[in-house]
Formats: C-alpha cells, structure tokens, sequence
C-alpha cells in the first residue's frame, strides 16, 4: 500500500484529528491557570461524581429488582442513595450552569460545550421523570396519572405514553441514561480540548 | 431508635406546604432548595478557595 493510500484510510485520518484536537497532555493535565482555583470550577466535577454515584446505584437496583427495593432494608439504603445522589447531581448542575452562564463560558468556540451542557440539562429532567413514573408505587401511579393529560396535550403521548409502564421503564434504564453518559463524555472532551474559558479581563492575552 | 434518630426536619406526614403569593404556587420543599442553590452559588464566588495565592498577584 502507498502511503498516500494510507494517509486516506479514515482509521489514520481520525487518528491524525484526534491526536491533533486531544493530545494527552490536554486530555490528562497536570495543572490548570491560576484562574481557575475557584470554587465556582467545583461544580462540574461535583456533577459528574454525582452522576457516577446515580449510574452506580442505578445499576444495583437494576439488578435487584423492585421486591428488593421496597421491601429490604439495604434495598431502601440503595434506593435512597440512589434519589439523594439524583438531588446532589441537578443541584450542582445547576449552580454549574448558573457560574457558567455570568462567565459567558461559551466564548472562544466552546458553544457547543455550552449546547451539549443544554441537552445533557434536558436529558436529564426526562430521566427523572421517567425515573419517578418507574417507581412501581403509589407516588409514580399519581406522578404517571398526572402527567399523562399535560404531555397527552402536546401530541407526545403517541409514542411516549406515561402509562405505559414498560416503555417508561425502558426510557429510564437504557436510552436516556445512554443519551446522558455520551452527552456528558462529549461535553467534558470538549472542555478538554478547548481548556478551561480565561475570565473576561484575560480574554485577549490568553486566546 | 435508629428511626426517630433519622427522623425528617419537619414532619412529612399529611400534605405538603405551598408559598402562595399571586401566581406564584411553589412548595416550601422546592422553594428551600432554591434558597440553598442561591446561597451555595454565592458562597462559591466568595469563599477564599484553599491554597489560592494572594489575589494580587493572580489578577
Ligand atoms: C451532566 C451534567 C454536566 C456535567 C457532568 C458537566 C461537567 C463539566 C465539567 C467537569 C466541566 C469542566 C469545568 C468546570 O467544571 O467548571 C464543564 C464545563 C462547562 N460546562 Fe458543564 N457539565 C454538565 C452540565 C452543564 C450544563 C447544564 C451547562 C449549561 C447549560 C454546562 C455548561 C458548561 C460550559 C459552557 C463549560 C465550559 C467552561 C469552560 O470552558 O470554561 N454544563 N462541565
């Protein structure tokens, strides 16, 4: 083969992209500009332990099962760990998306971190919901029977039916919280590419 | 006894607590949780971050 033939091979050509765009060093630093020793930078980190928490217990209620979580006592530890993990995860959001908002984080081509962030904020109000509808107890029947004239009224109900228990069950445990891991790994790729926003004073200096 | 030393701040039992001014119809519950994202947001911008050197020189 020609190295020209090899040079068009599209496994060489995102090679080429990726180590350009995401060099180890950027992807694995070993520090950050002074800037950024704020408290106010805590919170995407903050968010993203949280999420790994929800994910984990998520997974072990997936593997117990809904016996298990209403009737044992480690199935009620699981379970709560598994809400207040979900409370610590959109509370940190959205101090995160509120610190990002004043500091016009989307400057110097990372809107589309800023539009990833939007959908991964989306993303993830749709997976509570679905996760409190899936709840198989009194509280999700009411949630579901409230629900379902609002959402019915937008046309959605076609095909996203809150009554459905199965198909609410499904949304829950595997596209949405799919949608949510790739969502956040592209977002904190591209912050990693793009390096942390400098404040509006450094602007000029630092881009 | 673990229970009651567990127990909740405020007592869940019976229905919930609304602020209701206006149109406004929001649940202490949610409503507190507001306040401390507020009060957590500016406690973020304003507390002296650990091992951050001297705001001058930063600047
Ligand atoms: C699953 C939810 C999210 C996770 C895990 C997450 C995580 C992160 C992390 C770790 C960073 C690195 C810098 C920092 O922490 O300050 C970051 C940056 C950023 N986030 Fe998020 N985030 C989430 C949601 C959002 C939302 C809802 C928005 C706004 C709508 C947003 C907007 C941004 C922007 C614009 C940056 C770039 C900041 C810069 O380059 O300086 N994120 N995110």
């Amino acid at each position: 083969m020609s190295s020209t033939e090899i040079d068009r091979q599209w496994t060489t050509r995102l090679r080429h992209r990726v180590a350009h765009r995401l060099p180890p060093e950027k992807m694995l630093p070993d520090t950050q500009p002074a800037y950024v020793a704020s408290w106010i930078y805590v919170f995407g980190v903050t968010t993203l332990s949280a999420f790994a928490v929800v994910v984990l217990s998520g997974f072990i209620l997936a593997l117990k099962g809904p016996q298990w979580w209403h009737v044992s006592g480690i199935g009620h530890f699981v379970n709560s760990l598994h809400l207040w993990s979900v409370e610590i995860f959109f509370f940190a959001m959205v101090i995160h998306l509120w610190g990002k908002y004043f500091m016009a984080a989307w400057r110097g081509g990372r809107s589309l971190t800023w539009v990833t962030g939007v959908v991964t904020f989306l993303v993830s109000i749709a997976t509570a919901f679905t996760g409190y509808v899936s709840q198989t107890n009194f509280d999700s029947q009411w949630i579901s029977t409230q629900a379902k004239d609002g959402i019915n009224s937008t046309g959605a109900g076609s095909f996203f039916n809150v009554l459905n228990f199965g198909q609410m069950l499904m949304w829950h445990i595997v596209l949405l919280p799919l949608a949510a891991v790739v969502l956040t790994g592209l977002h904190v790729l591209m912050v990693r590419a793009k390096g942390v926003v400098p404040p509006f004073e450094e602007k000029e200096e630092a881009r | 006894m673990a229970e009651s030393l567990l127990a909740a701040l405020v007592s869940l039992n019976g229905p919930g607590h609304y602020f209701h001014w206006h149109w406004i119809d929001i649940s202490y519950a949610n409503l507190t949780v507001i306040a401390l994202m507020v009060v957590t947001f500016v406690a973020a911008l304003f507390v002296p971050f650990p091992g951050r050197r001297h705001k001058k020189e930063t600047k």
